[in-house]
């Protein structure tokens, strides 16, 4: 039997590429990667597909990203404890450990491999750190190893299904301008989070096409209320890098300090952007930091290296980014702990998924995200593998129907006035102001939503998705819709909370220890569920 | 945002198109590579250090194009700047063993 690979060269001169495979890993990020090895591992024959390119796509590729690695025994206890004082109450203490415990064997894995860690200043491998550009172009060189086929500049635009089940996905190679189609067993869902059209480093992908496509299926979203999450970036850059701010000091135009002490800084940051511009100086660190900074985070330097600032000694004007889902917690609910969404044959990892069993409602921004990329890919991509493998039948003869609306198939007719740009610039002018998102209000959460709910209806009814126009298309569907659950779930949760920071309703309510699900796309329902969910093995 | 495609650097490889996360390249046959859809770039410097030539330069403006030009990059010494920092060499990784990330991680707050 040909590889995979060997078909794909085959295809080369065909009108469309059409791919049987066991299973098919939608994403080019580390949970895809994850996914794709463990599924290789359990015996499947396993095809990724990325918008962009496996290496260089997504939130990891750009950064320098921590692992939240911690040994098992009494320490771990201890850490699952000192950050359920943080979480809000709605992480789940047996899902942080599990991820914890899939994440400390998996990164010992890829030293075992020969990642390039560095050793501490102890002479031991320091494994609590990932340097992304590496890190991604290793998972690459393994993926390619293992046999896998990775087709780059292959974005999926919608799911495909037989009786029920998700039997692959159909998208178009945008370089090629071709269509393709691959029917497996099973579909890993690794697109990560939404970033909602925010310039920044690995937002370009990130648009939140796994939700609408799991959305389409009939899968349920959770936790996307905690969709608030900002990061300083020097202003007009894309570098909402964190780690340099932890030692930095905040000024107002005529030069008065931030009060930062013993307040979240991001919070005080962002009152006061309301107000006029911030300027920023990394003045608070230690002699030697500056160098370490400078070599360990060397993109956060290049804004300021290359207009010739010395940001440790001069201020620079810094900006709030929206890092939506990203950094945030929401995502597909998962139904089990093998990452089943509900819907037989698909599954989420990674920041496709929703990270509040792990986060609660704070973010996950760095360590905690990346194990979770590690654990949610590598139980995903067994899971999936299994699935296909159960699966009667060869894969090959299934009647499958393509189930993709809204952005590709206008319900009422295509009209050419109505452009993916506009709906792109809709979105960022409701979701990423701080004056909307990062502070809420029912009134303008209501407001935002109204104009959303109109722009969904426009999508959906005349928005033409041919061809390679279709990737936009349908990333404008995609914005739009997890936009709507972003705020209807704001608005169902009457309080304030980790991320969700309501001016209305500033107090935490105990009422509302409990987690928020939205589904649909026309109309959208927000349900409660409790927070310690019967989620089993 | 990718705004100098260099002439003299470049060699025509077209690992530039094939890398972009956000394909903001389209190849021309035996030439430099044109930057043919510059606002979808997200600017995440991946071009660069993926360069075996350092041919390529990605302003720190993510907004719009700031229209610096080739003379200036090559007279500052920017191209390349984000390679040798990282430690990478003609185009490939290399230096994630000599990162000092994790002295910054236990540095005094």
């Amino acid at each position: 039997m040909p590889t995979l690979r060997q078909l794909i060269r085959q295809q080369r001169g065909a009108d469309t590429l059409d791919l049987v495979a066991d299973v098919l890993v939608i994403g080019g990020g580390p949970a895809a990667c994850w996914a794709a090895i463990a599924a290789t591992e359990a015996g499947a024959r396993v095809v990724v597909v990325d918008k962009g390119y496996l290496g260089t796509s997504g939130a990891t590729a750009p950064s320098n990203t921590g692992t939240w690695f911690v040994a098992p025994g009494a320490g771990r206890e201890a850490a699952i404890e000192r950050r359920q004082q943080l979480n809000g109450g709605l992480a789940v203490p047996r899902w942080v450990d599990r991820t914890l415990d899939m994440a400390w064997r998996r990164l010992h894995t890829l030293a075992e491999w020969g990642y390039k860690f560095p050793n501490d200043d102890s002479g031991k491998p320091y494994l609590t750190n990932l340097r992304g550009p590496d890190y991604m172009a290793f998972m690459r060189r393994r993926l390619s190893r293992a046999g896998i086929a990775i087709l780059d500049h292959h974005p999926a635009l919608e799911l495909l299904r037989e009786s029920g089940v998700i039997a692959g996905a159909a998208g178009i190679d945008r370089q090629r301008n071709r269509p393709w189609r691959v029917r497996a067993g099973a579909v890993v869902l690794a697109t990560g989070g939404c970033a909602f059209g925010e310039r920044m480093l690995g937002a370009t992908g990130l648009t939140g096409d796994g939700y609408l496509m799991a959305a389409e299926a009939g899968a349920t979203m959770s936790g996307m209320e905690f969709s608030a999450q900002y990061a300083c970036a020097p202003k007009q850059t894309s570098l909402n890098k964190g780690v340099p701010f932890v030692w930095a000091s905040y000024y107002r135009e005529d030069g008065t300090r931030l009060d930062t002490v013993n307040k979240e800084r991001y919070v005080v940051v962002a009152r006061a952007l309301l107000e006029g511009p911030v300027w920023a100086q990394f003045d608070r660190g230690i002699p030697e930091l500056t160098p370490w900074l400078r070599q360990g985070q060397p993109n956060c330097f290049l804004p300021h290296d290359r207009a010739g600032v010395d940001p440790f000694t001069q201020r620079f004007p810094v900006v709030l980014r929206c890092e939506g889902t990203v950094r945030g917690v929401g995502g597909i609910k998962l139904m089990a702990d093998d990452c089943s969404t509900g819907i037989p044959g698909l599954y989420a990892a990674g920041d496709a998924a929703s990270r509040e069993r792990l986060t609660g409602a704070i973010t996950g921004g760095g360590g905690p995200n990346s194990s979770w990329a590690i654990a949610s890919g590598n139980w995903a991509g067994l899971a999936a593998a299994q699935f296909a493998a159960r699966e009667v039948g060869a894969i090959g003869d299934r009647k499958v129907t393509a189930i993709g609306g809204a952005g590709l198939r206008p319900a009422v007719a295509a009209r050419q006035d109505a452009n993916a740009a506009d709906v792109l610039q809709t979105v960022r002018d409701e979701f990423l102001p701080l004056e909307r998102n990062f502070f809420r209000r029912e009134a303008t959460l209501r407001q935002s939503l109204e104009r959303l709910d109109r722009t969904w209806c426009e999508v959906r009814d005349h928005l033409p998705g041919e061809g390679i126009d279709a990737v936009k298309s349908r990333e404008a569907a995609s914005l739009t819709a997890t936009s709507r659950w972003a705020y209807a779930s704001a608005l169902a949760r009457a309080e304030s909370r980790g991320m969700q920071r309501r001016l209305d309703l500033p107090a935490a309510d105990p009422a509302f220890m409990c987690r928020f699900e939205t589904s649909g796309l026309d109309h959208i329902q927000v349900t409660r569920s409790d927070v310690m969910d019967t989620a089993v093995a | 945002m990718i705004e100098i495609v260099s002439n003299d650097r470049c060699i025509a490889c077209d690992i530039c198109v094939r890398v972009c996360p956000a394909n903001v390249f389209d190849p021309v046959r035996k030439k430099p590579p044109r930057i043919a859809r510059q606002t979808d770039c997200q600017t995440c410097f991946l071009c660069e250090i993926y360069c075996p030539t350092d041919a390529l330069y990605v302003a720190p403006c993510a907004e719009g194009p700031t229209g610096i030009t080739e003379a200036q990059v090559e007279a500052a010494g920017f191209f390349g700047s984000y390679s040798r920092a990282l430690g990478w060499q003609r185009g490939k990784p290399d230096g994630s063993d000599k990162d000092p990330t994790y002295n910054i991680r236990t540095a005094p707050r």
